[in-house]
């Protein structure tokens, strides 16, 4: 089993008709995700590579029975894209989207919480279940099918670990990048739940950042509730106090966010953190 | 985007959130003359950087005098200004804020700013005034009220006089008080700020309440819909090389050490900092060239990177997803050839195509240290510096 997507996903791609969305969109159907349906507003009636193109995401559901959706709307309009997305009732809607104001994302948070739509990102790779289906950006060939669940802030750095993983024939369940921003839709603890939930799901790394307390709340989260193994890794150790290192949410404020009180807190909930990048795939072997 | 002190009580009084009266003044005669129209005994002549804690590093002063306001600005301008938020090489000043000085009978701390956790507006008020409110969070907790917003509403009145009675304002004052969180509200939402401050919000011994500081921090990511606030910008009070960076949209932070970086992706970045200091050395910078890397940003990475003189050796650590090796290493490649690099390169590559790009860079006769994996590009920085 997987988490969040899997063979029975029908997938709906906002934006499908620009650069990215296309590209993207192509990406996922070559690795045999089921692209139902595009969405980009005075576009009805096109298709890309015969999948059919809509004007609203209510008929695209409709027509086609979609109950995921993957954005690359560009970041002026992509909070409206989420929400129409959350309003046709789709369950499960992934923003690749970065840049996107954070007021905006301020307001779509309790937007999505009366949809009962859950989102992943903005600003991040997507989701991949390795040999079933990828709703995201990742590069395909890197991962394996398994049973180890991945949950990132971060984009390339996840295919980092996830190939070292691959690479130490630990294959992967499903692997969630959830977003660099400050506000987004879902965090470590919503989706640690989800894997504690799947049976298949052995163990989880978990690849934090400076910025926020996501990795905090995740750390006593684990320790009260999660019985599965957790690998941690954070990044920025050396990263200076108050500058935005790349990710909007990655920054140190005053004194609070920084990698050795997250390192700290993960240790202190029993995590193995891993210290030295280069050594993940090995540790990750010892430990799961 | 970051503003200026001075910037930010001009958008206040628009938003008629009470400040002393003053100017921006650029030259001593000019600080003098303002002095002179604001008339009074007392003037405070205020520091105008990008940085916090300026008192504590002589940047506010108080005069008695238009002459010794004009005096103090000529001392001021031109100084370099070394507080605990600058850094050590600190901030050139170029612009001071004149300003009556007024009779403070209590200090406060104001704010609206967005709580990552709760995923909303927040506002915040102690009575520890003058503090920074993060150390306040730290040392007590209890000093601090705070307020979250429902973004569909707005902040309603009760929540506004919830913080000025949580701040222990005299009962004569809660109208305006109120008035003052009902409208850095406004502002805060309206301008698409990450943070606006007043601290400290102070009650005069006349009994009036004005904003002695002001800061206001917005959202580059909602700059296109206030481009008006454009010409608030000051490129002076950006680090020259992240000036240049940012004009061809690179993504660099400058830093103390002598291993430069190029990578792409964020998170990835970080992690070749720390790898870096790992191995025994110190990272230069952050760079992230992003997923699209073309040949023309690597080679102006490079020459950035090579800017700052203090870079001994530069690792390059590319995990090619979608974006090939292949591609980037001939982007490295031409890169390299346009640009004369006096420095060791360590390259490290995997991913999509890794053979085909370490192929194209062992073809290219120029002298790359090839790192086939993160450990093994730790050890090769060790090797060089």
């Amino acid at each position: 089993m997987t988490i969040l997507i899997d063979k029975n996903t029908r997938l709906l791609v906002q934006g499908i008709t620009g650069r990215e969305g296309s590209f993207h969109t192509r990406q996922c159907v070559a690795y045999g995700t089921n692209v139902v349906a595009g969405v980009t507003p005075g576009k009805g009636g096109q298709n890309l590579d015969g999948i059919p193109v809509f004007n609203t995401i209510h008929e695209a559901v409709e027509k086609t029975g979609a109950n995921a959706s993957l954005i690359f709307v560009p970041s002026p309009f992509a909070a409206d894209a989420i929400m129409e997305s959350a309003a046709a009732g789709l369950e499960l809607t992934v923003c690749i989207t970065e840049g996107i104001p954070i007021h905006d994302m301020m307001k779509v948070v309790p937007f999505l919480k009366r949809h009962n739509c859950r989102l992943i990102g903005p600003n991040c790779p997507g989701v991949i279940s390795p040999g079933f289906s990828k709703a995201g950006i990742m590069p395909g060939q890197i991962h394996k099918e398994g049973s180890i669940g991945v949950v990132s802030r971060s984009g390339t750095l996840t295919y980092e670990v996830v190939n070292q993983l691959t690479q130490s024939g630990l294959g992967q369940s499903t692997c969630i990048g959830i977003g660099g921003d400050p506000i987004i839709g879902s965090t470590f603890v919503d989706i640690l739940e989800l894997f504690d939930k799947d049976p298949e799901t052995e163990g989880v790394v978990l690849i934090g950042e400076i910025g926020g307390s996501d990795e905090e709340v995740a750390a006593e989260y684990i320790k009260n509730y999660f019985k599965k193994p957790v690998l941690g890794f954070i990044a920025g150790l050396t990263a200076p106090p108050g500058k935005r290192m790349g990710h909007a949410g990655a920054i140190i404020s005053g004194s609070g966010g920084t990698a050795k009180e997250k390192i700290a807190a993960m240790k202190k909930s029993g995590i193995h953190v891993v210290e030295h990048l280069g050594e993940l795939g090995k540790e990750a072997r010892e430990v799961f | 985007m970051k503003i200026h002190e001075y910037q930010a009580k001009e958008i206040f009084s628009r938003f008629k959130i009470p400040v002393p009266r003053g100017s921006v003044a650029f030259d001593a005669k000019e600080a003098g003359n303002i002095a002179e129209e604001i008339g009074g005994s007392r003037w405070v002549v205020k520091a105008q950087i990008h940085a916090g804690g300026r008192g504590k590093g002589g940047g506010v002063r108080v005069a008695e005098t238009p002459e010794a306001v004009a005096e103090t600005a000529k001392e001021m301008l031109g100084m370099t200004l070394v507080t605990p938020q600058t850094g050590p090489q600190g901030r050139r000043v170029s612009k001071v804020l004149v300003e009556e000085a007024l009779a403070v009978k209590q200090e406060f701390y104001v704010g609206a700013a967005v709580d990552r956790a709760r995923q909303s507006p927040v506002m915040i008020g102690s009575s520890e005034g003058g503090m920074g409110i993060e150390e306040l969070a730290a040392s007590r907790p209890e000093a601090i009220v705070r307020e979250w917003v429902d973004v569909g509403i707005g902040l309603p009145a009760f929540q506004a006089r919830n913080l000025v009675f949580g701040l222990g304002i005299d009962a004569s004052l809660v109208r305006v008080g109120t008035g003052i969180f009902l409208q850095l509200y406004r502002l805060f939402e309206s301008f698409d700020c990450m943070l606006v401050e007043i601290n400290p919000l102070v009650v005069t011994e006349a009994n009036q309440i004005f904003a002695l500081d002001a800061k206001i921090e917005f959202d580059d990511n909602a700059r296109y819909r206030h481009k008006d606030l454009q010409e608030l910008d000051d490129p002076g009070e950006q680090e020259s090389l992240e000036l240049e960076a940012s004009e061809h949209r690179l993504n660099y932070i400058r830093m103390e050490g002598n291993v430069g970086i190029m990578v792409n992706g964020a998170g990835l970045a970080m992690a070749t900092m720390d790898l870096i200091k790992q191995a025994g050395a110190k990272p230069a910078n952050f760079l992230d060239v992003g997923g699209g890397a073309t040949t023309e940003m690597v080679t102006k990475g490079f020459e950035i990177i090579l800017g700052d003189k203090s870079v001994r050796g530069i690792l390059i650590n590319i995990f090619g997803g979608i974006l090939r090796c292949d591609v980037l290493a001939n982007g490295v490649v031409e890169a390299a050839r346009n640009v004369a690099i006096n420095v060791p390169v360590v390259v490290r590559l995997d991913g999509t195509n890794v053979e085909e790009g370490r192929d194209i860079l062992a073809a290219s006769g120029l002298d790359f240290v090839v790192a086939d994996s993160m450990a093994d590009a730790a050890e090769k920085v060790r090797g060089i510096v």
